[in-house]
């Protein structure tokens, strides 16, 4: 852990075992120690499983434990902050139980009620109040007003942009199905698009919008402007559009061309086709392009935090601006806990979407 | 009953198919065969319209295609393609009920017609209704393809080489079911292969087809004892002729009376059967039995006279 005077001055580390009384600490230690050991054997997963989850509680108690103790008699502006070894601990541990997950292969359903159970932990954790001494919540907690704002908003510009990419990519995915030539024309003008480095993307929309938002009449009135919300939202809804265009066409591409000659040849329109042949077999790779979208645009949202638009990023611009880790903390783990429970969320709907004859199995 | 009028496709300047004209009756299965190239597929392919044919008609019971939407068109005539063409994410019995569900059957007729069918094909509906074609073998999705070409009793089959992908054994087995189904339901049929043997196997008229143009169209016997044509006698082979006719004749045309030793035939067995029982087991004549009953006997004489007349 370390242990700085304030929120700006650079941290002092501390040592687990230096954090409080030995009996305090001990429990933690050996928690964490006993939790890595049992994750080394490879042939039980779910000892493997047991054991991270041993030793994330490990870690977790050295932070309800240690901080209180180092803040005691340290001043009012002192701040706690979990320090490298904990970082590193953190990572070792969840890999660890990403690799026994991956072992022992649950079901979309078993994954469901683990991501559930794994977020009304944290959500447990963080309401009680037990780790609010640590400086990224002491952060949040001068914050309140502006986090939930910027969460709505970070939801806003990830899903918002993923409704409408849908909305326009869906229909021009199957048009590019159905025609060659624009689907070679299409796909490689959405290729450039997604190369535009992100920086560069928003800040084209800052001349862009911005002449859209002067010229043209009530433009302005529905916030459309050189910076802020809809530039953001509208870089995201470009860089979604690839995604989702290509794997609608490599999706409705999937289905077997003798499943597809036998529907033309029972007499199926080309719409019953669609609908009841094409999308049904493409869904999983549709979806995948979907789960592509989401994932990519929870972590591009923060970047339009320096456009204004909003969302985790401001955080931590702000951040930066200050160099005060914790507030670029505040900004960055929300924004990787929310894409990695969209990532699993995204993957148990393709898995449920997937062949039918595993379903049944 | 179906007849096709100097049906012509061209592709630029090939003649796919070349001013075809044939007429098949009503419950009658004819089998086109030809080479790869030949315009067979192309010739059935227009019957349902999934091609339009350049010039020509074809009229169904008198009414010609081309007066119907091809989708509607479609739903009344049912095809089945080599490599079954099964829905891999529909059960057997959504498979099965496709085209009726197409035709907007009451879920009720459809579950019934599903039912009626996997019973026809020896499929255990319990047992089979809610598997997916990826759990079938390969016999048994090519029986729920056939089952599905069959479900809205279409006045017209088409079959676009139905057993190419199987194995010999399947091959036959799956032949023997279209034969059985075809007397059970009386449909009509039009079948392309490649294959004379299945063509003389299945058809109850030949048609041969060589560069687009209809060669020879007869019954099988006459394809074999009098082909039309090099092509056509290449076809069927010249080593292979007279066992091919003989494969045609059932037992019951030549039995006379008498004994023979050693086990008996079918009556319905054919007299390829029998040659082949007394080459292989040195006899001169074998006994044949119908009902379980011995009812006379065919000699090894009798069948060579035969195989010397041509018909």
């Amino acid at each position: 852990m370390s242990i700085a005077a304030n929120r700006i001055v650079a941290g002092e580390g501390v040592m687990a075992w230096h954090l409080a009384a030995p009996s305090a600490v001990l429990p933690g230690i050996a928690a964490v120690v006993a939790g890595l050991l049992l994750g080394l054997p490879r042939a039980w997963p779910r000892l493997r499983f047991a054991g991270s989850a041993l030793g994330l509680g490990g870690l977790l108690w050295l932070l309800m434990r240690g901080a209180p103790a180092l803040l005691d008699g340290a001043g009012d502006y002192a701040r706690v902050s979990p320090a490298i070894g904990f970082w590193c601990l953190l990572l070792v541990l969840m890999l660890l139980m990403a690799d026994a997950l991956v072992q022992m292969t649950p079901g979309p359903l078993a994954r469901g009620a683990l991501l559930a159970a794994v977020l009304g932990a944290l959500a447990l954790i963080l309401g009680s109040g037990a780790l609010s001494q640590l400086s990224v919540l002491q952060e949040f907690a001068s914050r309140k007003a502006a986090f939930a704002d910027a969460t709505l908003r970070h939801l806003g510009l990830a899903f918002g942009s993923l409704a409408v990419a849908a909305a326009f990519g869906f229909p021009l995915g199957i048009a590019c199905h159905r025609r060659a030539r624009l689907r070679g024309a299409t796909l490689p003008a959405l290729s450039l698009l997604q190369t535009i480095p992100s920086l560069a993307m928003f800040g084209l929309m800052i001349p862009l919008l911005g002449w859209v938002g002067d010229s043209v009449p009530g433009a302005q009135a529905i916030g459309i402007a050189g910076i802020g919300f809809a530039p953001a939202f509208l870089a995201l809804v470009l860089y979604s559009l690839l995604p989702v265009v290509s794997n609608t066409v490599a999706g409705l591409a999937a289905a077997p061309p003798e499943a597809l000659e036998a529907a033309r040849g029972m007499g199926m329109t080309p719409r019953q086709r669609l609908i009841r042949v094409e999308f049904p077999l493409g869904l999983p790779v549709i979806l995948t392009g979907l789960r592509i979208v989401l994932v990519q645009n929870i972590g591009l949202a923060v970047i339009a935090g320096l456009i204004g638009g909003g969302g985790y990023g401001t955080f931590v611009f702000q951040g930066l601006n200050q160099t005060a880790t914790d507030l670029i903390l505040l900004g960055a783990l929300p924004t990787v806990a929310l894409a990695l429970a969209s990532a699993i969320v995204m993957d148990i709907l393709v898995d449920l979407a997937g062949p039918a004859q595993r379903k049944s199995a | 009953m179906i007849e096709i009028e100097r049906i012509t496709k061209t592709y630029g300047d090939v003649h796919a198919v070349d001013a075809v004209t044939m007429t098949a009756q009503t419950g009658t299965i004819t089998v086109i065969v030809g080479t790869s190239g030949s315009g067979k597929t192309t010739l059935l392919r227009m019957i349902n319209r999934l091609e339009e044919p350049t010039s020509g008609e074809v009229r169904i019971k008198g009414q010609s295609t081309l007066a119907t939407e091809p989708h509607l068109l479609r739903r009344r005539i049912g095809y089945a393609i080599q490599g079954h063409g099964l829905f891999p994410h529909y059960t057997v019995a959504r498979n099965i009920g496709a085209v009726p569900e197409l035709l907007n059957w009451p879920k009720a007729k459809i579950r019934a017609r599903v039912d009626e069918l996997l019973n026809l094909f020896s499929m255990d509906p319990a047992e089979f209704r809610h598997r997916y074609p990826a759990e079938l073998s390969g016999g048994q999705q090519q029986r729920v393809g056939v089952a599905r070409a069959l479900a809205s009793r279409p006045d017209l089959m088409l079959m676009d080489e139905p057993f190419g992908a199987l194995d010999p054994i399947i091959r036959a087995r799956a032949q023997d079911d279209l034969r059985r189904i075809h007397k059970a339901l009386g449909s009509t049929i039009m079948l392309v292969t490649h294959d004379m043997e299945e063509a003389i196997r299945l058809g109850d008229r030949v048609a041969v087809m060589d560069e687009g143009k209809l060669i020879q169209h007869g019954t099988p016997a006459e394809i074999i004892a009098q082909p039309a044509n090099g092509f056509v006698a290449d076809m069927v082979g010249d080593v292979e002729r007279p066992l091919r006719l003989l494969s045609l004749i059932p037992l019951s045309d030549l039995v006379e009376d008498g004994a023979a030793p050693g086990d008996a035939l079918p009556a319905e067995a054919s007299l390829r059967d029998a040659l082949a029982a007394c080459l292989w087991t040195g006899r001169n004549a074998v006994p044949v039995e119908h009902d379980g009953a011995v009812v006379g006997r065919v000699t090894f004489d009798a069948i060579r006279a035969r195989a010397q007349i041509h018909p």
